[in-house]
């Protein structure tokens, strides 16, 4: 700050916009250019009220983590809004219940297929940790998708109505057989254990009867999961892409795959640190190919958006996407060069999952930061109506010229 | 903007397959309602004539006995929002119609001091056009500038716009807008619904069924305008009905019965855009630049609203989306992108079956 008057970035920011609109008399600074458009007409009492306050980075990007330069490069554009308010409403969703139970899901998915496969490719410790990972973490997801409503014992009103249109119906419908048929494997491989066997009997007197048919069910169920596996993990993208959020929507076509490659880098690296190495080869397989697709996909959400990417590097969401980039690659670092040795399953497995319940986490904070600035609506909005304008004008010109 | 009207039959043959998004010509049909049910309401808030009353406010709250909160929605709280007469502050489970306040000024950079005098450019129509000998261009200026309150009908009573002071004339304009639920032809929050919970009603309304509802919140994200909210003691999701109650008994909705100017209009939506298409007309000829309707447009991101606005400045000012699209018009979109991951993970996992034992 060069002018000795500017005593804070505020001021800075006031006086730069008075050179602006200086053309144009005694108009109050900060006024916006679109404002002329619009009969002369600016908001009474100055260019506070009007614009929404935020403070100005001066740093010029030195405080930033790798590979941002794309999102210091938006401009602070003009815009109007009222009294700075948010347009949008920022989701009711609790938050850590809601990422949590996305990054559940996810693991959940990716070890139901890990589990079944395994069933039939002789690994039985593989497939019995893989069905209690896969059990467990479904029934916590629907713990946790039931504790976010406003009306919990009304829970069972999702499966009154099947929509297309709505992710959560549809996800409905997905995570309810999941969930069934992923406690059942899980409940079978618990019933197989003698002591457990003794407990249930004194319930039910007739289950020792029944005990021959359990492996067939089991397997049977750990099939049926694990087709509802791929898209338990993937649904919940859409969840998020299918709002008004702006940098979730916009995002819609890559959040799919960004979740999908976190849920194989967190049930390929849980199961990986739970089993044997003997046994774990296709979990790290599993793991290291999501990490690469995580990384890939997480790079273009970030820097492929312009300003609505930005929400993804700022604040909360920046710090859980940096940090969970870093967990992820040195997790994938550790499966890679030690997976092979039991301790370097254990640490790599449990990166990969603190990296996968970070991106989870990350994605969820960036998407509830861009509904609280107006400028994430009222920006890309008025882009993209001059985009469609300058087309209307290109095609208007083109079947001028046609007709000439 | 297109001229088609929400009954219009000109629409049916391939558009009328718009089940997403785009134009639909008739909601409540494509709803599943028999071929006799009424026909589409809605509201057309023509802020030009509003005065910032805020009877609508209250006649809602009233009518729908909604409990009190402040300009951020914490319930039982009262409090000042720092926003003109604005209160109220936004839309949400607790305030179904919301009055916003812009208090606005221009400088009016007047070339003669005579001309500057208060109100003088009230009764003065500008009748002498460039007959300023001194400076032609000065005038055109100003001719430009005064062309808003020479508008024949506000210049009688324009409770808008007044000019303040003889010291380089600052004139003053209030905008002030009813602000309400759209009632959407292709509304987010009832695609998104999962309880089914949210319907759309025979007047082509959408509406939550407070029995049905179990708080999910998806609603609240889904709506482009920020509309519908969660209320937080009762954990339910709420939204203006249209006074579906009143509807059903023949009666208008509190607001419009309340409103004293004619600013909120109740009708057939058909008639209510025939009438908006008017007023804009008038107000355009009589100089109003910046006029403009919002939601009018059939062929907009949500396929047109069932409560539209005449606005006299951008969208954003009055705190609405300058562009909103319904969040499901590219849901096909995303449920492919969501199909391919999902095969993408069982083809990941069952290839690292292959190969190696280790």
């Amino acid at each position: 700050m060069t002018t000795p008057s500017s005593t804070s970035p505020d001021d800075a920011h006031l006086n730069g916009r008075s050179v602006d609109a200086g053309s144009t008399g005694n108009e109050p600074a900060g006024e916006a250019p679109l404002a002329a458009a619009a009969g002369g007409w600016h908001r009474a009492g100055g260019a506070d009220l009007t614009q929404p306050k935020r403070r100005k980075r001066r740093k010029g990007g030195g405080g930033w983590g790798s590979g941002n330069r794309e999102a210091a490069m938006v401009p602070d554009a003009e815009f109007s809004s009222y009294y700075g308010r948010q347009i949008v409403k920022t989701p009711t969703w609790k938050n850590p219940e809601v990422p949590l139970y996305l990054f559940l899901g996810g693991a959940a998915g990716t070890s139901s297929v890990l589990g079944a496969l395994a069933e039939f490719t002789d690994r039985p410790t593989l497939a019995r940790n893989a069905e209690y990972v896969a059990g467990a973490a479904a029934l916590g997801s629907v713990v946790l998708l039931i504790d976010d409503l406003g009306r919990p014992e009304r829970f069972l009103h999702m499966l009154r109505v099947f929509k297309p249109t709505s992710p959560l119906s549809v996800g409905s419908y997905i995570l309810s057989p999941f969930s069934a048929f992923t406690s059942a494997a899980a409940g079978f491989r618990l019933l197989e254990l003698a002591p457990l066997l003794k407990l249930g009997t004194k319930v039910l007197p007739f289950l020792p009867a029944l005990a021959r048919f359990f492996p067939g069910a089991r397997k049977a169920s750990a099939i049926a999961a694990a087709a509802f596996g791929g898209p338990m993990a993937t649904y919940t993208a859409v969840l998020l892409s299918n709002t008004a959020a702006p940098s979730w929507h916009e995002v819609h076509t890559e959040l799919p795959f960004v979740f999908a490659g976190s849920a194989m880098a967190a049930g390929g690296g849980i199961t990986m640190a739970l089993t044997p190495v003997a046994e774990a080869g296709p979990s790290r397989k599993t793991a290291l190919t999501g990490v690469a697709l995580e990384l890939f996909m997480v790079n273009k959400v970030e820097h492929g958006h312009g300003l609505l990417s930005e929400p993804y590097h700022e604040g909360k969401a920046g710090t859980l996407m940096r940090a969970a980039k870093k967990a992820t690659i040195t997790g994938a670092a550790f499966t890679a060069l030690l997976g092979r040795t039991r301790v370097g399953a254990v640490i790599g497995g449990t990166l990969l999952a603190a990296g996968s319940v970070m991106t989870r986490m990350g994605v969820f904070e960036a998407g509830i930061a861009s509904t609280k600035d107006p400028k994430y609506i009222v920006i890309p909005q008025k882009e993209r109506m001059a985009a469609r304008k300058a087309g209307e004008a290109v095609a208007e010109d083109e079947a001028r010229s046609v007709v000439r | 903007m297109t001229t088609v009207s929400s009954a219009s039959p000109s629409l049916e043959g391939a558009d009328s397959r718009n089940r997403l998004f785009g134009p639909l010509p008739d909601v409540s049909a494509d709803a599943g309602y028999e071929e006799d049910h009424p026909s589409r309401v809605g509201f057309f808030t023509d802020t030009s004539v509003c005065i910032g009353c805020k009877a609508c406010e209250v006649a809602c709250k009233e009518w729908n006995t909604l409990p009190m909160d402040d300009s951020n929605g914490v319930l039982g709280q009262m409090g000042m929002s720092g926003m003109s007469y604005d209160n109220t502050g936004q839309l949400g489970a607790n305030s179904w119609r919301h009055v916003s306040f812009i208090e606005q000024s221009r400088s009016v950079d007047l070339p003669m001091p005579t001309i500057g005098m208060p109100g003088a450019d009230r009764h003065d129509h500008g009748h002498d056009h460039g007959a300023n000998a001194i400076s032609p261009q000065a005038d055109s200026v100003l001719s430009a500038q005064t062309s808003v309150l020479n508008a024949e009908a506000l210049s009688e009573f324009d409770p808008q716009t007044s000019v303040t002071g003889g010291d380089g004339g600052t004139q003053i304009r209030w905008l002030m807008s009813s602000d309400v639920c759209k009632h959407c032809t292709h509304a987010g929050c009832l695609d998104v619904c999962p309880t089914g919970a949210l319907f759309r009603t025979e007047f082509g309304t959408v509406v939550v069924q407070g029995d049905i509802c179990n708080g999910c919140g998806y609603c609240v994200s889904a709506c482009p305008y920020g509309v519908i909210d969660v209320r937080k003691d009762d954990g339910r999701a709420f939204k203006c009905t249209m006074c579906y109650d009143r509807l059903t008994d023949g009666l208008q909705p509190a607001c419009a019965t309340a409103c004293p100017t004619q600013s909120i209009q109740f009708g057939d939506l058909d008639e209510l855009q025939a009438r908006a298409d008017a007023r804009l007309a008038t107000l355009k000829s009589q100089g109003v630049e910046t006029a403009r309707l919002y939601g009018r447009d059939e062929s907009d991101g949500v396929g047109g609203v069932g409560a539209f606005f005449l606005l006299l400045d951008e969208p954003e000012v009055y705190g609405l989306p300058p562009d909103p699209i319904v969040t499901t018009r590219d849901l096909p979109a995303m449920w492919k992108a969501a199909a391919t991951g999902a095969a993408m993970i069982v083809g990941v996992v069952a290839s690292s079956f292959l190969g190696r034992r280790r």
